[in-house]
């Protein structure tokens, strides 16, 4: 396993090539070396887990130290590499998903004058997202962490010439750093009390030293949990993600939907026995991750805008891994995230090719009627959009979104309150997705088609749809043939969910239930907007679906709360108060000058009378002191 | 003798290219490029030497002594430690940036302008070698006044306003420092009978009660208004948006950096208890000044201006580093300085290739140059998120091992500063897009970086990089010199240190619950 030093390196090099060469390469060249380092990336990818799987189960995991990275006051930290089962999934759905989103990205960006600006871009995110999963201690994991952040902020404002783009990457960085230095104080925490930010060993000491339940290390998970909400976009810092639909699609699909917003899942998995240790943090997460999916969803329902739609269906899908990761379903979080990255990265594929086709048209009002026009996007969007309602036993998304509803109330941490949740929220998701379906897909045709996608942007479509409906099968519950496959190289890294023996008995009919509801959830999205020429563009009181279509508000309460005070505060000092001090004191020196330059007006009279006087105070001090 | 030369150096080749200038134009940068080029190489030779025959390992790697005036007890004494010598590395790199700056932008007077830069860095450096009291404050007055002439002869508009605010603000806390060196000396003399102003002698003078608050308040004041420490910041934005590109690279690159290295080498060393007792109050400016100037930042409009307030913010985390006084956290300051040094400069470097091009410093007036000067769009991205302290550059190291020390010493100062690094982001990336992003604003075609601008501004960039990926080497050259000065401070009172009967080598309480703590 000499080469996983290789796996970053090779995108990075990628980036390298294509940000000094841009002039000089031809655009081909540029396609060749952005996807091929990607491609060379995943196939080493799949080389390491091949070789951990032979490991496997006598060796768990392996680690790779490239160099000594800082060693100073006691602080050791090496560039190092920690591979195991949760890591080699990771790395899988990076470069695998993000080799054919680069493939897509040839065809959908080949007019675009910085073509080569966008391969390099995209080269160094898969870079840093690799270094992020596959980071041995928690300073090198966020080097990854802000090094995804900063490449998101680079794509969101890819075309920068438009200001409101740019205020979206910056807001997005902004938002995702308030989390990112949260969870940098609970590193210094760690380090405090543990003496190491290796991940393991600060797991094992966390554990040793830690009573369960103590405060210092409920603060520290907390804090972690700070950065997990602010890259996955959970609440209260959820509202950057949506507005980062200004970047190209390709990048809505790699980086926020199948990758960098999941790092948040991937950093609370990982040091899951510090998240375990404390009652209040999971609860606080699963929390966060019940009151988000269903927000997020019900914002999803309101929007126009086909890309909105999506980031708020992946903001709330997020929730449901969280959800999972609050009540202990580690490997259902994660199956999760593993078929939500090959749907949503899929649909969002497909929405790119639709806009593509459109000329750029975003609004599902304008769009409709494509099912005839763009047959091949049709049905591979339609596998993606099954993946997300759930639909029973022949999509991925059923089975990934069955075990987490299922978990959240038959988990010893689980209950009735985040499965009610879970249900609520699987109904929500299959009436906005039958939406989104029925607008863009059925009634008339609204916008004209220019030209339908090439063969590089239907590969990806094709593959992609192929596994939103068939990766369910490698975990399904002992209902529907038991397969183990996933959750067992998994458990190689997370622990079993324990299921509480009393709830057992139901797991029939919860499963029944939770396959009604997305097939009704469906057949009411059929009846709420069935196909019909001018479609109502809601079902909701006026007020209420200005409410949900903003997001809850929450642009507004933040704008009001923390951005305009700041703003205000910056431009009222911005010639500094502290030097009114300094001014004044040098005013106060010139005006001393002035008044005792007075006295030397060169007139004999004024300084006969000084001396007169100055003779008589002094005389007349003289007398009475 | 080498490190005599080291100054020397500079002083005479400054006044050879001010009298040369008068017979060949042009010479003058020559001879300033000649005299800074050389020194580096013995630098780097020096370093070679070093770390072949493992000095290193001892605080002190060279001595000079030399009587100066006997009578007085003031010898010419230069010494170089690990921290020493890591300064007087970046004095030479910046100085080098900074002829490069001015290569073109200068034209008129030139003789005497690179007499000046010269003997500013040659004070800079005098500065950071000398081990005696009196050539110490020598050395603090001759980087002030060729830095004077430098704003208010070659600086913009405003100019003389600026120089005069520059030079009363350094000047008046220079002289309390003096009366404080001139109190050491007497008092040690009334103790020991020895008149001398000799450091390592003077080191250790027990200076009780409220002389020895007063005495390091006098040195401190000096030392913070340099850093700039708030409150004492404002003479700084005036001399950077007013002192020419050269100016404002040794200003923010190095005479700032004099101030953190004086904190380190005198204040509290000199005075630990003193300084204890103010500790607290310190590090509550510190941070402070790390939240204020992130916050003024982003108000300016003026870009050298708004970069002058990020050095206020930088610089907050230097001095609360040097008071949480722990390894780690010194560590962190020393990276600090090195890092703030290129960032900062480079970002000045580029302020000055916009106003060349685009004849303003006004923010408002530029946007979408990205098209027109991608190198220059992509080099200033690359100095902007050093600034707010990305991951993979040496800023981050620095301001991540500085609130790691600074959490040992106090935790609610480390998580208040870590505020900062929010404010620096949205600071940060408001460069990027007022100067780059947007639409298209101005008309004309403008050039992009030259070879020599762009060769100037790579070899900072991967000096980040490099310290970055792998600071191990300035660590090393600076362990022995922090691991001397860490353990020979002793704190009678470790004041703020709660109870505790005998001296002890911190300033701050370590945490005692059970904590791990791996022993240096």
């Amino acid at each position: 396993m000499e080469f996983v030093g290789y796996i970053p390196l090779l995108p990075f090099a990628g980036f390298l090539v294509l940000a000094l060469g841009a002039q000089r390469l031809t655009r081909p060249l540029v396609g060749v070396v952005g996807v091929g380092s990607i491609g060379a990336s995943a196939l080493l990818s799949a080389l390491t887990a091949a070789g951990l799987l032979k490991r496997l189960p006598g060796e768990t995991a392996f680690t790779k130290t490239l160099w000594t990275w800082i060693d100073t006051g006691g602080l050791h930290l090496d560039m190092a590499f920690y591979i195991d089962s949760l890591t080699v999934v990771m790395m899988l759905v990076i470069t695998f998903v993000g080799f054919f989103i680069h493939l897509y990205s040839t065809g959908y960006m080949a007019e675009d004058k910085d073509y080569a600006r966008f391969f390099a871009c995209m080269n160094l995110f898969v870079s840093a997202m690799l270094v992020l999963v596959m980071a041995e201690n928690l300073p090198l994991l966020y080097l990854g962490w802000e090094g995804v952040g900063l490449c998101s902020y680079l794509l969101i404002g890819f075309w920068y010439t438009d200001k409101a783009n740019g205020y979206a990457a910056r807001k997005a960085f902004v938002v995702t750093r308030v989390g990112d230095t949260a969870m940098a104080v609970g590193l210094f925490l760690l380090y405090n009390h543990l003496g190491t930010l290796s991940i393991q060993p600060t797991m094992i000491k966390a554990s040793s030293l830690w009573p369960h339940g103590s405060g210092t290390l409920t603060l520290a998970t907390l804090l972690l949990l700070g950065g997990a909400v602010g890259k996955s976009a959970q609440l209260p810092l959820q509202t950057w993600l949506p507005d980062a639909m200004a970047g190209p699609t390709p990048v809505s699909a790699l980086i926020h939907a199948a990758t960098m917003v999941t790092a948040g899942v991937y950093l609370i998995a990982r040091t899951h026995v510090l998240f375990m240790l404390s009652p209040l943090a999971m609860t606080v997460t699963a929390m966060i991750g019940a009151a988000t999916l269903l927000i997020a969803g019900f914002s999803a329902l309101c929007q126009h805008d086909i890309k909105r739609v999506l980031a708020y269906s992946t903001i709330s899908q997020l929730g449901y891994m969280f959800l999972a990761l609050g009540v202990g379903a580690w490997s259902a979080a994660v199956f999760h995230l593993v078929t939500h990255a090959f749907f949503k990265a899929l649909l969002f594929l497909a929405a790119g090719a639709v806009i593509h086709a459109l000329h750029g048209e975003q609004d599902m009002f304008r769009m409709g009627g494509l099912k005839n026009r763009l047959p091949l996007t049709f049905w591979t969007f339609l596998a993606g959009a099954a993946s997300l309602a759930a639909l029973p036993l022949v999509t991925a998304g059923f089975y990934s979104k069955d075990m987490i509803i299922w978990e959240a109330y038959a988990s010893p941490l689980g209950g009735y309150g985040f499965w009610l949740a879970a249900m609520a929220g699987a109904l929500v998701t299959s009436l906005y997705t039958s939406r989104m379906v029925i607008l863009t897909f059925f009634g008339t045709v609204k916008t004209p088609v220019h030209h339908p996608p090439g063969l590089s942007m239907t590969l990806p479509l094709s593959v992609l749809a192929v596994l939103s409906l068939t990766a369910g099968f490698m975990e399904t519950p002992h209902t529907l043939g038991g397969v183990h496959i996933f959750s067992g190289l998994l458990h190689y890294a997370l622990p079993e969910t324990k299921i509480v023996q009393s709830r057992i008995t139901l797991e029939i009919l919860f499963q029944i239930l939770a396959a009604t509801t997305a097939v009704g959830g469906i057949v009411w999205a059929f009846f709420l907007y069935k196909p019909q020429p001018e479609p109502a563009p809601s079902r909701l009181p006026k007020s209420i679906d200005r409410f949900l279509f903003s997001g809850w508000g929450f642009d507004g309460l933040y704008d009001r709360v923390f951005v305009r005070p700041y703003l205000a505060l910056a431009h009222l000092d911005k010639n500094d108060i502290i030097d009114r001090f300094y001014l004044a004191l040098s005013q106060a020196s010139l005006g001393c000058n002035r008044i005792f330059s007075l006295t030397q007006n060169g007139r004999l009279r004024t300084y006969v009378w000084g001396m007169g006087i100055g003779a008589a105070v002094v005389i007349f001090m003289a007398v009475t002191l | 003798m080498i490190m005599a030369w080291l100054i020397l150096i500079p002083i005479f080749c400054g006044i050879l290219a001010w009298i040369l200038d008068r017979r060949i134009t042009g010479s003058a940068r020559w001879t300033a490029l000649v005299a800074l080029s050389s020194n580096l190489g013995v630098l780097c030779f020096l370093v070679r030497s070093f770390t072949v025959s493992g000095v290193t390992q001892q605080p002190y790697l060279m001595d000079l002594d030399i009587p100066w005036i006997s009578s007085a007890g003031i010898h010419f004494h230069l010494a170089m430690d690990g921290l020493s010598l890591v300064l007087v590395l970046l004095t030479h790199l910046l100085g080098l940036v900074a002829v490069l700056s001015s290569w073109k932008e200068i034209r008129e007077k030139e003789g005497f302008f690179y007499f000046n830069l010269l003997w500013v860095l040659g004070g800079i450096i005098g500065v950071f070698l000398s081990m005696d009291l009196f050539l110490f404050y020598f050395f603090w007055e001759m980087m002030l006044i060729p830095m004077f002439f430098l704003i208010s002869v070659y600086g913009h508009e405003n100019r003389i306003y600026a120089s005069v605010k520059f030079f009363l603000f350094t000047q008046v806390s220079g002289l309390l420092m003096l009366l404080s060196i001139l109190g050491l000396y007497f008092v040690h003399a009334d103790i020991t009978g020895n008149y001398t102003f000799n450091y390592f002698e003077l080191l250790g003078t027990p200076v009780s009660g409220i002389f020895g608050i007063l005495f390091m308040l006098g040195f401190l004041v000096a030392f913070a208004v340099k850093l700039p420490a708030f409150p004492f910041h404002t003479w700084l934005p005036d001399a950077h948006t007013e002192a020419p590109t050269a100016g404002s690279i040794i200003l923010a690159g190095l005479l700032l950096k004099t101030g953190a290295y004086g904190m380190i080498r005198f204040v509290i060393p000199l005075f630990p208890d003193a300084a204890a007792a103010v500790s607290k109050t310190v590090m509550v400016l510190a941070v402070a000044g790390i939240i204020y100037g992130a916050l003024l930042a982003l108000s300016q409009t003026d870009f050298k201006r708004l970069v002058a307030y990020t050095s206020v913010s930088h610089m907050g985390f230097v001095m609360l580093g040097i008071f949480a006084w722990n390894t780690l956290a010194l560590q962190g300051v020393v990276i600090q300085l090195i890092c703030h040094g290129l960032s900062t400069g480079a970002l000045f470097f580029l302020a000055g290739v916009l106003k060349d091009r685009l004849h303003t410093r006004d923010l408002n007036k530029m946007g979408g140059l990205w098209a027109a000067v991608p190198k220059m769009a992509v080099l200033t991205l690359f100095f902007a998120l050093a600034s707010l302290g990305l991951p993979g550059l040496g800023n981050f190291i620095a301001e991540f091992t500085i609130l790691l020390g600074v959490f040992k010493a106090d935790k609610i100062m480390a998580a208040a500063a870590s505020a900062g690094l929010v404010g620096a982001a949205v600071y940060s990336l408001w460069i990027i897009q007022s100067a780059f992003h947007g639409p298209l604003t101005i008309k004309e075609t403008i050039a992009d970086l030259s070879f020599r601008e762009t060769t100037a501004l790579v070899l900072m960039l991967l000096g980040l990089v490099w310290l970055g990926m792998n600071p191990g080497p300035v660590f090393r050259m600076a362990q022995p010199s922090l691991d001397h000065l860490t353990r020979s401070v002793s704190f009678e009172h470790p004041g703020m240190c709660g109870v505790s009967s005998k001296p002890v080598t911190c300033l701050h309480p370590e945490y005692s619950g059970g904590t791990v703590h791996a022993a240096p």
